[in-house]
């Protein structure tokens, strides 16, 4: 991204969506984003009514039912505090997209307002934040997948590493090709599984190769795609959401 | 209705109303301007980064210069102008040489098969050149038609430094292309004939010529 | 499609392509080479950028004029002594040509590239009327001796290793077997300049046609497309109506990125701008000059706002060069004439929905192609727009000017989706079913199809982050009544 995005003050209080994925398959995900974000301070307000940001309707073309959920969503956010999202490809969809999709309809403004507020953790916790990490947990090499979503549409493919090299005993190694997506992408990856498959067999096989302990990501959609492929396939490597990795390396005993 | 008129007719009658255009800002082309030494060190960077011959020459002694290259590469004929300074000039050196001279002086249509298969080399001179990319810029004409630039096997190319200009915008706007009418072809060549179609693997002389011999006179 | 074009199913297309290790072999290597190429062409993001938005907006400006800048193009060849023709259709287009052939009793056509011809099967059309039509482009004629189609728009043979192309030029030709190149190279010139000497008409494509001026510009390494256009005495050019530009001075920056975005070159070989037949007095060149302009969909495409971006498209191979699906399965597999992300928001509307329904979804929409194309085209967003197209999932686009919409409106998927919407809008029904899921986590099967061909099947988890913070506001209250009431 050419733009240089300006990042606000660190905050007293934030919404926290959580996501549909991280609620279902990955809720500590979530939980750690939630206590690194109070460890910085912020009082954070998960409204209980939150479901999905409506992205997996809307990239299969369903747009009237996207619409319907996107905005029971819009409702959740009533004062004027910033939105955080665990995830780029979903904080992707209510900052790029639902501005499109309430085009011209009574929510319009309202979708612009919500989509002006809406953060991806990492980049709130380390631009907003400005967040110090002590690292206590043993020694690991460690690649990082950033999915296509945080770093094309939300311009973050530098954010994730950047919190990771602040992780005293971590060390970051870069898998070949690592710019390129791993396959998921929702419906496609059901839809044209062969294609899905040698694009994650590809990303397994990169990963694997720099001699990673642990593949780290910010997006649950691309971990629950190469995780599941890297154990279908034997290997060694696990995969953690970063916020469930930096919380938990911050807080070992 | 013809075609043209139902097409012309959907253009119009635009669905989603009128659109309004955009401002074009060129800065981002404008801007690019360099000093003579760069030009010149550039434009030799880059039409060698093609893989064209470049050879530095002075105005006095060039013609030596190109003696010597025809001998190095064997040229048994070479196509020249006949009007051109160049043409004139080389006509002239090479009277007592051993190079036959040849004369584009003829329709295509009157020595197509000697064109194709009997000239070793020809020489022309260039209306401009630009540093940015490295590019020969030709306004093809009678005496130095299309074909001789692009059948011989071997192009020499005659530029002068001050010839150089920062970029292919540059040469449109001030050589006031448009006001003055664009010819019947206007030409830019950087390099050789190539293709990369056989497995990304770059090949020279594919359809034009093999070499392209740039003599810079300062 | 037009008349002879089979259309396969896509899916086994896919299969063939994906399990056959030369083709995944060769694009890969191919792919790499050209991504590194286009970043070592930028230097300067900044420049890089700029130069994006410029190109952008000339594109758009010209669209913007488009009926009155036709019209100007076709005023200022016809002045400069170039005859316009139009055609709605690609057959018409043939028709047009055929019909310039015939009147001058051509027998033998030489083509330099031009993709609108391959749209619009010109060679098959040519050659079913008794004209022989043969490629010139290195790649095109390596192609054609195959009897196959291009499988990029600029590396036409891209599919192909040396010693494949080897073994058939020996088979179709009688060259000898080698993996040297240059050898390869110059038996294809003397093959083709046999064949240039003789050709009555010369067909090529055109990169972009200057209104202003009445300029044909085409860009290009070989100098085939020179010879195309120069030494026939009759020269057809075929191009689609959205190539045309405003000014002369607009080319310049789109020649840049044009070049650089598709082979990382600054500049290609030649870059021909032709303005005229050949005039009284010259020596060579084309007695005539005809240029043809092909709708074939484009002035439905201008209908819309949002789909209008698709004619922006300058035809650089980008967005394919940078797409890991493009990478995995080649240009075959998409079965259409433009292959790879511009394929797939282009076909859909020459051939319509209902033919090329799989081809918006085969994308994981990573956005690769969005961020490498030279003129901005948001390929992505048109992608998820041809998705709603295809399955007219939104009310608001019932008048939609695509050819074919809804066609995948069809079996159980409306429903799903309409039921997934209920559950999702309503907070309590949401939670009531993910709390549900939770607790039968252990029924969910571990072989869900596709998904598990290739990976495990996800676990869900004993509690949801909704459970657990219910839970967690639920101990913070009673936890400060405590305090509260210790006080």
């Amino acid at each position: 991204m050419s733009t240089i995005k300006l990042y606000p003050p660190k905050p007293e209080k934030v919404y926290f969506f959580g996501t549909c994925l991280v609620d279902l398959f990955y809720p500590d995900a979530g939980m750690a984003g939630i206590q690194l974000l109070e460890r910085e301070g912020i009082e954070v307000i998960f409204p209980q009514d939150q479901t999905c940001c409506g992205q997996p309707a809307y990239t299969s073309g369903y747009h009237d039912q996207a619409r319907e959920v996107a905005a029971a969503q819009l409702k959740l956010f009533p004062e004027d505090y910033l939105i955080v999202l665990p995830s780029g490809s979903c904080a992707g969809m209510m900052r790029e997209h639902y501005p499109e999709l309430f085009a011209g309809q009574p929510e319009e403004e309202l979708a612009k307002n919500v989509a002006s507020r809406v953060y991806e953790l990492t980049e709130f916790l380390l631009h907003v934040c400005h967040i110090q990490l002590e690292d206590k947990g043993e020694p690991i090499k460690v690649a990082m997948h950033t999915s296509c979503s945080a770093r094309r549409e939300m311009g973050l493919g530098e954010v994730g590493p950047a919190l990771l090299n602040k992780m005293a005993n971590v060390e970051l190694v870069e898998q070949a090709r690592v710019k390129e997506c791993c396959g998921f992408g929702g419906a496609f990856s059901v839809r044209h599984p062969e294609i899905s498959e040698a694009m994650v067999t590809d990303k397994v096989e990169a990963i694997d190769a720099t001699g990673a302990d642990a593949m780290i990501t910010s997006d649950c959609g691309c971990m629950m795609n190469i995780t599941g492929a890297a154990e279908h396939m034997n290997k060694d490597f696990n995969g953690e959401h970063i916020a469930s990795f930096l919380w938990r390396r911050c807080n070992e005993s | 209705m013809s075609a043209r008129d139902a097409i012309l007719n959907r253009l119009r009658h635009r669905r989603d109303g009128a659109l309004t255009a955009p401002v074009s800002d060129f800065a981002v082309v404008t801007e690019k301007q360099w000093n003579e030494t760069e030009k010149l060190d550039l434009f030799q960077q880059k039409i060698e980064s093609v893989h064209a011959e470049v050879h530095r020459v002075s105005k006095e002694n060039w013609l030596e210069k190109l003696k010597e290259l025809l001998a190095e590469k064997q040229v048994k004929n070479l196509l020249t102008p006949m009007q051109a300074q160049v043409g004139v000039d080389t006509r002239a050196a090479l009277k007592e040489d051993d190079v036959e001279l040849l004369a584009y002086d003829q329709p295509i249509e009157g020595w197509k098969a000697e064109l194709f298969s009997n000239v070793d080399a020809s020489i022309t001179d260039v209306r401009s050149a630009i540093a940015e990319t490295g590019s020969l810029v030709l306004w093809p004409d009678l005496d130095q038609p299309r074909l001789m630039t692009l059948v011989p096997p071997i192009h020499f190319a005659v530029v002068d430094a001050d010839q150089l200009k920062n970029t292919f915008h540059e040469v449109i706007v001030s050589e006031g292309w448009v006001s003055e009418g664009m010819p019947t072809n206007a030409l830019l060549i950087s390099g050789p004939s190539k293709t990369a179609d056989i497995e990304q693997t770059l090949a020279y002389g594919v359809h034009g010529p093999k070499e392209l011999v740039v003599l810079v006179r300062q | 499609m037009s008349h002879n074009q089979v259309v396969q199913e896509f899916h086994p297309r896919v299969h063939e392509a994906i399990t056959n290790p030369q083709i995944r072999a060769n694009f890969r290597k191919a792919m790499d080479g050209l991504m590194d190429k286009r970043q070592l062409a930028f230097p300067s993001d900044d420049e890089l950028q700029r130069t994006r938005e410029l190109a952008a907006a000339i594109r758009l400006r010209a669209l913007s004029k488009l009926p009155e800048l036709l019209e100007k193009l076709e005023a200022n060849l016809t002045a400069n002594g170039v005859k316009v023709h139009w055609a709605e259709t690609g057959d018409e287009a043939c028709k047009i040509i055929l019909d310039i052939c015939n009147e001058k009793n051509a027998k033998s056509v030489i083509k330099g590239k031009s993709m609108v011809s391959e749209e619009m099967e010109l060679n098959h059309y040519l050659e079913e009327h008794g004209i022989e039509a043969l490629e010139s482009d290195l790649g095109e004629y390596i192609v054609q001796l195959a009897e196959e189609t291009p499988s990029h728009i600029i590396m036409p043979a891209i599919h192909k290793n040396t010693d494949q192309i080897s073994d058939l030029m020996h088979e179709k030709t009688g060259t000898n077997k080698s993996r040297d190149v240059e050898y390869l190279t110059a038996e294809a010139r003397q093959q083709l300049r046999e064949r240039f000497e003789k050709a009555d008409v010369g067909v090529s494509g055109v990169n972009f046609a200057v209104a202003e001026t009445g300029t044909l510009c085409l860009v290009e390494n070989e100098g085939n497309g020179r010879l195309t256009t120069t030494v026939p005495p009759v020269h057809i050019a075929v191009t689609g109506i959205e190539k045309v530009v405003e000014n002369l001075e607009d080319v310049a920056p789109l020649l840049s990125l044009l070049t650089r975005s598709a082979t990382g070159q600054h500049i290609t070989t030649y870059f021909n701008m032709i303005s005229s037949p050949r005039k009284e007095g010259e020596l060579d060149g084309p007695e005539e000059v005809h240029l043809v302009l092909v709708d074939s969909g484009r002035s439905n495409i201008y209908q819309d706002d949002e789909l209008l971006d698709t004619l922006r498209c300058i035809r650089c191979g980008a967005c394919m060069n940078h797409c890991p699906v493009y990478t995995r399965i080649g240009g075959h597999a998409y079965g259409y004439t433009y292959p790879g992300p511009i394929g797939k928001i282009l076909m859909p509307h020459l051939a319509g929905l209902d033919d090329a329904k799989d081809l918006p979804s085969a994308s994981s929409l990573c956005g690769a192609c969005g961020e490498v194309c030279p003129v901005k085209i948001p390929i992505p967003k048109l992608l998820v727009r041809l998705r709603e197209e295809s399955v007219a999932g939104d009310h608001n686009h019932d008048n939609s000017v695509v050819k074919g919409r809804g066609a995948k409106r069809k079996g159980m998927e409306p429903l799903i989706w309409k039921g997934w919407a209920k559950m999702h809008k309503h907070g309590g029904l949401y939670r009531t079913g993910t709390g549900l899921a939770t607790v039968f986590r252990g029924l969910v099967p571990s072989n869900l199809g596709a998904w598990t061909n290739c990976r495990t099947a996800p676990k869900l988890a004993k509690t949801t982050l909704h459970q657990q913070m219910k839970a967690r506001s639920q101990n913070n209250a009673a936890s400060q009544k405590k305090d509260g009431g210790d006080q």
